[in-house]
């Protein structure tokens, strides 16, 4: 994996050198030159993706997939961006656009929609605080933070200096839910120092708690001098008296600091016992009290130029909108697990840092890369690149991913049109949408750490899709439904059928699957519950569920 | 009361509602189990039923008592059909304890609610590197996943999940209903019953479209599991649900709550085939912090000695007994001291879990703790134990390995060995 980017990267170098990154596709071999993708954006830096991609293809003799259909492509872009499938209406619309950039367009346009907040605030709530809200840890808290954020579109080393320097009350300052969900139990900042490096460091050093890291030079110090940063801080749980019951219930909950000084004592396995301070990459911190550790960690993790905060949000990101990171896991980078394509993550990680940890241009840069516009169908030429059979990733097509439980909701949502009819309350959507979550969950919880590209549905979740309150709304006729609306039409079957197809699935049927479903409908005496059949299966479909 | 046939017909009247469907081939592909399980399952299919008591039970007030100390409390011990005393309030069990044991010197160390309930499900301590499978989960992977005649999931959870499948994979994790046997959106009306067959025709057409355009594992994966919700939704095993369908006498004797409603399923699902059955002893709060003996004597005892009296006369009477371990215990004991409060506190360092059936050496106690039941005197015992004595009369290798998602080798009970005075 190592030995396809060095000669590039000569060839970069020079390339810097004219000025022009541009010109880099014309030192690239005619072949590719004659099929340069582009979305209509103008960013060089795109161009350095894709030739950094291209390259791997030719070294390992992949032939990447065609680009996707419009269709294929606005469903993914839409998901992944503001967590819903798009509107039959506006896959119409991008259809006939004629417009060459009109891929470049979309992306800006759903990087400026207020469901782009809202999604990123589902995926960070996750991975900060979890699915399921610890007890005396505030989630809507948490929201709050992570909306305001993302709307403003906040750096992203700011945002981490946030979260790991909170202080104070629950909802006056959301941030310190992501240190009160780490501080559950009374572990001496354990989780704490493992979640923090894990989610914003990208290395896994939690194994290093109990002995060296078994694959790489990391010392069992290592953990418990990060874990250092991280002791000058105590949760307070405020109880206060119920008037109804006269009993006493939880009330807010709190980070505090305390004035905890000194190093940190650590066991080894042979029962010695050792010393750790506060030491980041090499630079000592002064261990005495007065100084605020977590504040110089702060500092400390955004030094260089190409600090790991930026190389693994990089990653993530990459991962989250492609299925599979540069490393696998996404969090688990370091000396023992090389990345698929180094330079890349190398100088993508040097240009968000010089972009001001711009999250929106990480996204724009990926959405518009020709990796991501691939389609997801596979074929002989390239079949080898199958990181599900555990090969490293070549981005030759797009990887399947499984659509997240919010995903799935707010696309059922949009596609009976319930979006349409009111409901625009953002907190009575997110109560409705809550309470749906809860029994999604009922066996879903499984590792956070699964990769979002294996499937990992249950019989539980099989059942709610098939038998649900959700989707027995979704199907329902009653007047004003999304069925009852298209009956009322007075357009053919087809046109009928081709629609539901169109809002469901976000494409048109093909032949096979016009005959099943006329089929289906002619042999019907009730034409209506023939409609809503065909609306369950198109709902229950593998197609529906994955984000492909 | 809900009952969970959901079609209301048979296996046979549905079929001919499938067959009247459009075209039924694609259908097929959804029912392929149909024709093929029609064989008895076979009774003999060694299980393992886990009563688990949330909170913390006070063991030394029912397993280890304590006449004569301060510790002691409000209780008499009685005698019993094995060679230990009991609680004065367990006199049904009392009656079947020579097929019973006790294990008096667990020793856990983990007394927090949630490590407890982790580390005594999965005989692991929680680590933030890795989730390890609750020991149903275990089972369910070593057992169930031989049972292809299983239609129902392997690892049923009565009342209440505690823990995950980890890294065995979601396939194993604990498939909850409650006590009444009612899962969740399993039942469908009779229209849609009706439907299901064509639903199912035009889902084939799209799902095989899906899986034939190539792009990946996953499209198959989604179509294996709706194989297996609809083949749950359509299976005879489902009347093993049917929990009300017992006869009355024998309900009563199991007691009426859910407690006893979820051991007289757990006894239908074995019949099945179900390798593991976890049913909550929800006879009230068992995290008795204040009140304990009112508690026990008026609330939980009562119903907790019926139910385990009933469930092993029952096993026993249709020759059951020595294919099902029964165990029963909590995250931990509670403390021997009694607070202001007249309860009892958090307390891992000595209690005491009960096992039997299964074809152990039962009618025994194992393990001592001191007079006043704080130290153990002897050998004390870890959930690792526990589990290698149930894998062995479940007849699983105790060599067993398996291996984390990051390639990290686990042993079967964490290394654990089994209580040689039980398996004898």
């Amino acid at each position: 994996m190592h030995r396809f980017s060095k000669q590039l990267c000569v060839v970069f170098a020079f390339a810097i050198c004219a000025g022009s990154l541009v010109s880099l596709a014309d030192a690239a071999p005619p072949a590719s030159r004659a099929k340069a993708f582009s979305t209509g954006s103008f960013d060089p830096f795109i161009d350095y993706i894709n030739s950094q991609i291209r390259q791997g293809w030719e070294d390992n003799e992949v032939e990447p997939s065609p680009v996707a259909t419009d269709a294929e492509w606005l469903r993914r872009v839409h998901l992944d961006l503001i967590g819903q499938i798009p509107s039959a209406e506006a896959v119409e619309k991008f259809a006939k656009d004629r417009d060459t950039a009109k891929r470049s367009k979309v992306i800006d346009q759903l990087l400026d929609d207020p469901a782009y907040v809202q999604n990123f605030t589902n995926v960070w709530t996750n991975l900060l605080i979890g699915r399921r809200t610890p007890r005396r840890v505030s989630r809507s808290g948490m929201q709050k933070f992570l909306r305001e954020a993302f709307a403003k579109n906040r750096p992203w080393n700011e945002v981490v200096q946030d979260l790991v320097t909170a202080e104070g009350h629950f909802e006056e300052n959301g941030a310190v839910n992501y240190l009160l969900a780490q501080m559950q139990n009374n572990d001496e900042g354990v989780q704490v120092t493992a979640a923090t490096t894990r989610l914003f460091l990208g290395i896994q050093v939690q194994c290093t708690q109990c002995h060296n890291h078994p694959f790489n030079d990391w010392k069992q110090n290592q953990f418990w001098e990060y874990n250092s940063f991280f002791r000058q801080m105590r949760r307070i749980n405020h109880r206060k008296t119920d008037p109804k019951t006269g009993r006493q219930v939880d009330d807010y909950s709190e980070v505090v600091s305390t004035g905890f000084n000194g190093p940190v004592y650590y066991e080894k396995r042979s029962g010695l016992m050792q010393v750790a301070y506060p030491i980041f990459e090499n630079i000592k911190v002064d261990p005495q009290a007065g100084i605020e550790r977590r504040k110089e960690f702060s500092k400390l993790i955004v030094k260089g130029e190409k600090p790991l905060i930026a190389s693994a949000i990089v990653n993530r990101m990459w991962g989250y909108f492609i299925g599979y990171g540069f490393t696998r896991p996404v969090d688990d980078m370091g000396p023992h697990n090389p990345a698929s394509h180094p330079e890349l993550l190398s100088r993508m990680t040097e240009e968000l840092v010089k972009k001001k940890y711009d999250l929106k241009q990480l996204a724009r840069w990926i959405c518009n890369s020709e990796a991501y516009n691939l389609t997801s169908q596979f074929g002989r030429k390239n079949e080898i690149d199958s990181p599900e059979k555990g090969e490293s990733p070549l981005f030759s097509h797009m990887y399947v991913k499984n659509m997240t439980a919010e995903q799935l909701y707010d696309s059922l949502i949009v596609a009976t049109g319930a979006h349409k009819s009111g409901q625009s309350n953002w907190e009575r959507a997110e109560t409705q949408r809550r309470r749906w979550m809860g029994q999604f969950m009922v066996a879903f919880d499984g590792d956070s750490g699964d990769d979002s590209t294996t499937f990992n549905g249950t019989i539980p979740q099989a059942l709610m899709m098939m038998n649900g309150d959700l989707t027995k709304n979704a199907i329902s006729a009653e007047k004003g439904s999304y069925l009852n609306q298209l009956l009322l039409d007075k357009s053919s079957d087809q046109v009928k059928i081709r629609k539901m197809f169109l809002s469901t699935l976000s494409r048109y049927p093909d032949r096979r699957e016009i005959k099943g479903a006329q089929r289906l409908v002619g042999s019907s005496k009730n034409k209506l519950s023939a409609y809503q059949d065909l609306y369950w299966a198109l709902l229950n479909s593998n197609e529906f569920i994955f984000n492909h | 009361m809900t009952i969970l046939n959901p079609y209301g017909m048979t296996r046979r009247h549905f079929l001919n509602h499938v067959a009247g469907a459009a075209t039924t081939i694609p259908t097929m592909h959804f029912l392929s189990h149909l024709e093929a399980n029609a064989s008895q399952v076979k009774k003999q299919q060694k299980a393992c039923i886990l009563i688990w008591m949330p909170g913390g039970p006070p063991t030394i007030d029912i397993w280890d008592l304590k006449p004569g100390s301060k510790n002691g409390g409000e209780f008499k011990p009685i005698s019993t059909k094995g060679d230990m005393q009991i609680s004065e309030h367990m006199p049904q069990t009392a009656q079947v304890m020579g097929d019973l044991s006790l294990i008096r010197s667990m020793s856990t160390r983990e007394a927090d609610h949630a490590r407890g309930t982790y580390y005594m499900h999965s005989a692991y301590v929680p680590n933030p590197t890795v989730v390890h499978p609750t020991f149903g989960s275990v089972v369910s992977y070593e057992l169930g996943s031989r049972r292809k005649e299983l239609d129902i999931p392997s690892f049923i959870s009565v009342g209440g999940s505690r823990g995950s499948a980890g890294f065995l994979g979601m396939a194993h994790s604990p498939f909850v209903v409650s006590s009444d046997g009612t899962i969740q959106n399993a039942e469908i009306n009779m229209t849609e019953q009706q439907r299901l067959g064509q639903r199912l025709n035009m889902l084939e057409v799209l799902e095989s479209g899906f899986i034939k355009s190539k792009r990946g594992e996953s499209a198959n994966s989604h179509k294996d599991i709706y194989k297996k919700a609809v083949n749950l939704m359509t299976s005879k095993q489902m009347e093993a649900f049917k929990v009300d369908q017992e006869p009355a006498a024998l309900k009563e004797a199991y007691g009426t709550g859910n407690f006893g409603k979820g051991l007289l399923l757990a006894r239908r699902l074995v019949e099945v085939g179900v390798p593991f059955i976890e049913v909550s002893a929800s006879v009230g709060s068992w995290d008795l912090h204040q009140g304990v003996f009112d508690s026990l004597k008026n609330n939980n005892l009562p119903q907790l000695d019926k139910g385990i009296s009933a469930l092993v006369t029952d096993l026993k009477q249709r020759a059951m007994l020595d294919d099902v371990t029964i165990v029963c215990m909590g995250e931990f004991g509670r403390t021997p001291r009694i607070n202001q409060n007249v309860g009892r506190d958090h307390w891992a360092a000595s209690w005491t879990a009960m096992v039997g059936g299964g074809g152990l050496k039962n009618g025994q106690a194992v393990g001592k703790t001191d007079s006043d039941g704080i130290g153990i005197e002897g050998k004390s015992y870890l959930p690792g134990d526990l589990w290698a004595t149930v894998s062995h009369a479940l007849g699983i290798p105790l060599d067993i390995v398996h291996t984390s998602k990051r390639g990290r080798p686990m042993k079967l009970a964490n290394g654990g060995t089994p209580i040689k005075e039980l398996i004898g």
